[in-house]
């Protein structure tokens, strides 16, 4: 059904629309002024000051994968932080693992894991939707790098950058 | 043959290149990258941010202690700029029209330099008058060559070959003829008025009689004057607001509207060949501004202050050399010029965008009439008051 | 027709229509793990459960009518399972009423029970009826506290299945496939209760060349091919359907690739060709469309060796090596019954250009299996025959044109196989002096040709086949061909018009197009009537069909 959004009456000097704009012109001159005078409060001058201490442990900086207290990684390349990436950064090339390893019984591992740094929008859907607790957003946030290449942070990379997680979801250790 | 060269000025020529020379290089395109950098740091202010304050000249490559930067902070940034838009690489895309392509944006910005030519910088110099071809038609002039520059725009737009471009280079050349006309129209009072179309008479007209916006910088004020100012107030802000559309500036900047055209019409355009719209742009800005300038704020003209030849002002000033005011009357004359370059940039970070139709109605209906009832309001006054 | 009532919805249904059929019909799709519709009904999964009542019987023996002039149902107080019963007249069935929903509920909760967290990393996620239907009616806690049931997990069945016992909800699907189609019955359940497991028998594997069929029909993970194992997840599968070319019979399927990549092919429903089935070497026979080897462009012979060249120098320079021997006895063609009715199309049209008399196809036979493989390898021989390629004994002139390479009496070979295959030995190919061939893949004959044209696979081109039984059915392009390669008519179409100027074909539809104007079997279709299920071209007997199902309906909805 349409609806016809209601607008206000205005008034003569409404319509006139020159009080408006001068009104407005008032508003950015006073932000100007105390901004040139000093009087507005500059939080932060951002690379030689850093807020990196006072940042919270829910941040979301670049997303990462992490390994279990035992040092198993905790992937098992179930693929979908690679479908629901919205920007379609993530590339996984599942592999199975090897009978001999220790850790036969979870079958399957990422073979190779790519997260294009270049694409990323650091949303966190990934950690949200990984059913295994592999993936966390940590607390790197400076990614550059000098080539596309170097943007791309492969599996060494991702773990490098994880680190160990424990405390979450534990089903494939064995029970005491 | 010999007396054809003989017959030459070359004393004009060669003053006249010289002033070309120092206009452009010196004058106008420093100030169009410092405008650009202006913008940046006025946004940002605006904004409560601090804008580019880091690109200081690296003096320690000369071999000096330290680089100078704190202070002047990231006043090296349009040098920067032009060398980032100098190196980056030059794209011409497969699908355009080579030839047109590559000279629209040459179209866009040698328009907007042309019309500098007879605008009156200064007073004199030396004995040397400050503006460049000193015509008979200025005002004429730049409107004829100004309207060219929507050349450059509409084959930058065609020749992309691409919808976005096309659709802002249709945009940009209805909003430039639409607003030609109100702007043209708002000046004819002040034709009607001064009877005249050279500008560096405007300019000497107005040392004599008060600024025509502000008529009372000659200390005194006339009730002709005091009706007169009238229209001549209306004509300003047509023509000013005018010339915001003119130069596709916020809140009149449709054609480049980032949101529905991602960059309007140079958006297939990369490294130089952008920057010239860009710098045509600003070039148009500053031209636009001048013109404003000469007309209504009385020129290079500050009250007490003698002209290039020692004229006018307070007397005891006239102690100092001529060619020192000489210079101060340029000084001032680009001095407005900054301050109404300001105030087309606070405009911009204060209003938003206007809709397509909201910019048509706002022309055709509303400024053209204006403009024109404008006309016969200052013909009555100037038929009732026969000096 | 029989009158049923299906949610409070009268409808008509043919005689012997099954519950669950009935239902589906109607738009209220029933949850089930056991029925199958080409398998027998054991009703052990318990999943179907609906509400069902038959009229009232007055004491007249005679339904008694409601308001409305229906009869009135008596419903059976308990749930009834819909997969092994038919409809009979007057019969009711509630299909979601909180019976129903509390049925499935508890069934969903049972086999939960002991349902491992596997989903992460087993290969049905995405296409598992249980993860389905848990969401609808699985609850996310459960309230079992004790141990879980464990079972082999990761078991070879044989060469090409792997089981997880875990996962198996003991529908039995796979037992009777194997019995009733697969004629080899070598799965069964072991032990009791909570661990009743699936097995093999003990003294055998699973190796039938059926075999992957258990793992589409396994409702859940518990089959899992070992050759898809792990590859790619399903959802990320781009799903085209096209159709088998590894024999005469031309299976549908559905090519599951992922940015060029293939990944696995599926056997498609069709009850005129296939059923629901396929052979497990024909579907797993498409990794030589990735091999490293594929040419990547066409290549011309300089010196002693190939050299890869553009596309219009290669064209020109097969069609002047043709036209040096056109319209005399020393050039011959050996085409492919391989190829598709397009591309056939256009090789007669190129023969006819350069008064090629000396032609024929390679037949390839082999031994049918009695199931689904014919004893004909060729996926188009039908077509060769209609397009004039072959005779009746497809391949009868090969040892003619042999014979005269062999005696020097043939000079120039135009060449759409393996001519090694043919009965020319390479000794004899060696010594022709030009050989012009078209293919994906180097071999004996690509060695020695002059030019080598690089076209594309089966995964890679659109095109029509005619298969043993007449049908005319449609290849469809999944992905692209590698490098340079193009679409094998594209070839034809430029060979055609280096030789003999051009021919207004700029798109596959125009050569079915000009095909369907000369060719009075094809008369009225063109490649998008074909339809994803094919249209019965000719009878038997090679003689034209009525075509009854020329506009096809739409396809039925997937059955499994
Ligand atoms: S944070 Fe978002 S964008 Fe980045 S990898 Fe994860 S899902 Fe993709
Ligand atoms: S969602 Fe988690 S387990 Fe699955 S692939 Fe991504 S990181 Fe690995
Ligand atoms: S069979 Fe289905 S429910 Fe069970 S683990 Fe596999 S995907 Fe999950
Ligand atoms: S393995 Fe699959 S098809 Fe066979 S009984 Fe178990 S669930 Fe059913
Ligand atoms: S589908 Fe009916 S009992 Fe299994």
């Amino acid at each position: 059904m349409a609806y016809t959004v209601p607008r206000p009456k205005l008034t003569l000097a409404e319509k006139f629309y020159l009080p408006q704009v001068v009104a407005g012109l008032l508003i950015t001159w006073k932000h100007f002024k105390n901004m040139l005078l000093g009087r507005t409060k500059i939080i932060m001058q951002y690379p030689e000051e850093k807020w990196d201490a006072s940042m919270p442990s829910y941040y979301r900086g670049a997303p990462t994968l992490v390994r279990d207290e035992h040092g198993r990684e905790r992937c098992v390349a179930c693929q979908l932080c690679e479908f629901i990436c919205p920007p379609r950064a993530i590339r996984i090339k599942p592999g199975e693992i090897p009978p001999a390893s220790k850790w036969a019984k979870v079958e399957k591992y990422p073979e190779e894991f790519d997260i294009d740094m270049i694409r990323c929008i650091y949303c966190g859907l990934c950690e949200e939707v990984c059913p295994e607790q592999a993936i966390f957003l940590r607390k790197d946030y400076a990614i550059t790098g000098l080539s596309r290449s170097e943007m791309i942070h492969n599996k060494a990379k991702l773990y490098e950058l994880g680190g160990v997680m424990d405390g979450v979801v534990n089903k494939w250790n064995p029970k005491k | 043959m010999m007396n054809a060269l003989a017959s030459l000025d070359w004393f004009l020529i060669a003053t006249s290149l010289a002033k070309t020379v120092f206009l452009l290089f010196l004058v106008v395109l420093p100030m169009v990258s410092y405008t650009v950098y202006a913008e940046r740091r006025v946004s940002a202010l605006i904004q409560d941010r601090l804008g580019p304050n880091r690109v200081g000249f690296p003096t320690t490559l000369l071999g000096l202690k330290t680089d100078i930067s704190p202070f002047l902070g990231g006043l090296g940034q349009p040098i920067a700029d032009a060398v980032k838009l100098l190196l980056k690489e030059d794209f011409t895309p497969a699908h355009v029209k080579k030839f047109y392509y590559w000279i629209a944006p040459g179209l866009g910005i040698a328009a907007v330099i042309v019309t500098l030519a007879v605008i009156p910088f200064g007073s004199s110099f030396l004995g040397v008058p400050m503006v460049i071809a000193n015509v008979n038609v200025g005002p004429l002039f730049i409107f004829a060559i100004s309207s060219l520059s929507v050349y450059g725009i509409v084959l930058a737009g065609w020749s992309a070959n691409s919808k976005y471009p096309f659709l802002g280079g249709i945009r940009s050349s209805s909003q430039m003829i639409s607003y030609e006309l109100a702007l043209g129209l708002s000046v004819v009072p002040l034709f009607l008025i001064l009877g005249r179309l050279n500008l560096p008479e405007i300019v000497q007209y107005q040392v004599k009689n008060g600024w025509l916006l502000l008529p009372f910088t000659d200390g005194k004020l006339t009730l002709k004057e005091v009706l007169l100012w009238i229209p001549v107030f209306i004509s300003f802000v047509i023509f000013t607001i005018s010339l915001f559309a003119e130069t596709n500036r916020l809140p009149f900047d449709l054609p480049e509207c980032e949101t529905e055209l991602v960059a309007g019409y140079h958006t297939e355009y990369s490294s130089m060949k952008f920057a010239l719209f860009f710098l045509g742009e600003y070039a148009a800005m500053i031209a636009g501004s001048s013109l404003v300038v000469t007309m209504f704020l009385g020129g290079w003209h500050l009250p007490f202050i003698p002209d290039g030849a020692n004229q006018g002002g307070l007397d005891f000033l006239h102690a100092v050399p001529a060619w020192i005011w000489g210079i101060v009357n340029i000084t001032v004359f680009f001095g407005k010029v900054a301050a109404l370059l300001f105030f087309f940039i606070w405009v911009r970070w204060t209003l938003p965008r206007f809709r397509y139709d909201q910019l048509m109605r706002l022309g055709w209906i509303y400024f053209f009439e204006i403009a024109f009832i404008n006309v016969i309001l200052t013909a009555g006054i100037l038929a009732f008051f026969p000096n | 027709m029989v009158n049923v009532q299906i949610d409070g919805v009268w409808m008509q249904f043919p005689k012997g229509t099954r519950m669950i059929e009935a239902c589906t019909q109607a738009g209220k799709f029933i949850p089930r793990y056991c029925y199958h519709p080409k398998l027998s009904s054991p009703g052990n999964c318990r999943m179907c459960l609906i509400e069902m009542g038959m009229p009232k019987m007055g004491p007249d023996r005679k339904p008694v009518l409601g308001a409305d002039g229906k009869p009135e149902i008596a419903w059976i107080p308990r749930p009834q399972i819909s997969c092994a019963q038919d409809i009979a007249e007057g019969m009711g069935i509630r299909t979601s009423s909180p019976m129903v929903e509390d049925c499935r509920k508890g069934v969903m909760e049972f086999l939960l029970i002991n349902h491992p967290l596997d989903c992460p990393i087993c290969d049905q996620a995405g296409e598992c009826r249980l993860q389905e239907f848990s969401v609808e009616y699985g609850n996310a806690q459960s309230r079992f506290l004790d141990q879980k049931v464990k079972k082999p997990k990761n078991v070879e069945l044989g060469p090409r299945v792997t089981l997880d016992a875990e996962r198996c909800v003991l529908c039995s699907r796979c037992i009777r496939f194997m019995k009733e189609v697969a004629n080899d019955d070598v799965l069964g359940f072991v032990d009791r209760g909570s661990f009743s497991t699936i097995a093999c028998h003990p003294d055998r594997q699973l190796d039938s060349n059926y075999s992957l069929n258990t793992v589409d029909i396994c409702p859940v993970g518990a089959l899992t091919s070992s050759d898809f194992r792990f590859k790619m997840r399903v959802w990320f599968l781009k799903e085209t359907k096209s159709i088998d070319v590894n024999d005469g019979l031309g299976c549908n399927i559905t090519i599951g690739s992922r940015e060029n990549i293939i990944y696995r092919i599926t056997p498609r429903e069709n009850n005129d060709v296939n059923s629901c089935w396929m052979p497990d070497s024909h579907r797993l026979n498409f990794k030589y469309l990735h091999n490293e080897r594929r040419f990547l462009g066409p290549q011309i012979k300089t010196g002693s060796s190939l050299a890869p060249v553009e596309w219009p120098v290669a064209i020109n320079r097969a069609a002047e090596q043709l036209k040096k021997y056109a319209l005399t006895s020393s050039l011959a063609m050996i085409a492919s019954a391989r190829m598709t009715n397009e591309e056939l199309f256009l090789v007669g049209r190129l023969a006819k250009a350069l008064g090629i008399q000396k032609f024929d196809v390679l037949p390839r036979v082999g031994e049918a299996d009695g199931i689904l493989i014919p004893a004909d390898r060729n996926s188009n021989t039908s077509g060769a025959k209609l397009l004039g390629l072959t005779g009746e004994r497809p391949g009868a002139r090969l040892p003619e044109i042999a014979e005269g390479v062999r005696t020097g009496a043939i000079k120039a070979l135009l060449c759409f196989e393996d001519a090694t295959r043919c009965g020319i030995s390479e000794t004899d190919l060696a010594k022709l002096e030009s050989i012009v061939t078209m293919d994906i893949l180097p071999n004996k004959t690509t060695a020695l040709a002059s030019v080598v044209l690089a076209s594309s696979g089966f995964a890679e081109k659109r095109g029509s086949l005619i298969n043993i039984n007449g049908r005319l059915q449609r290849l469809n392009r999944a992905i692209s061909a590698p490098g340079e390669a193009r679409d094998d008519w594209e070839i034809l179409r430029d060979l055609i018009q280096a030789v003999s100027g051009s021919n207004g074909i700029y798109m596959i539809e125009d050569v079915f197009k000009q095909m369907a104007e000369e060719v009075s079997a094809f008369a009225g279709l063109s490649l998008s009537k074909i339809g994803d299920l094919g249209v019965q071209l000719l009878s038997g007997d090679g003689k034209a069909a009525e075509r009854l199902d020329a506009d096809q309906p739409v396809a039925k909805t997937p059955t499994a």
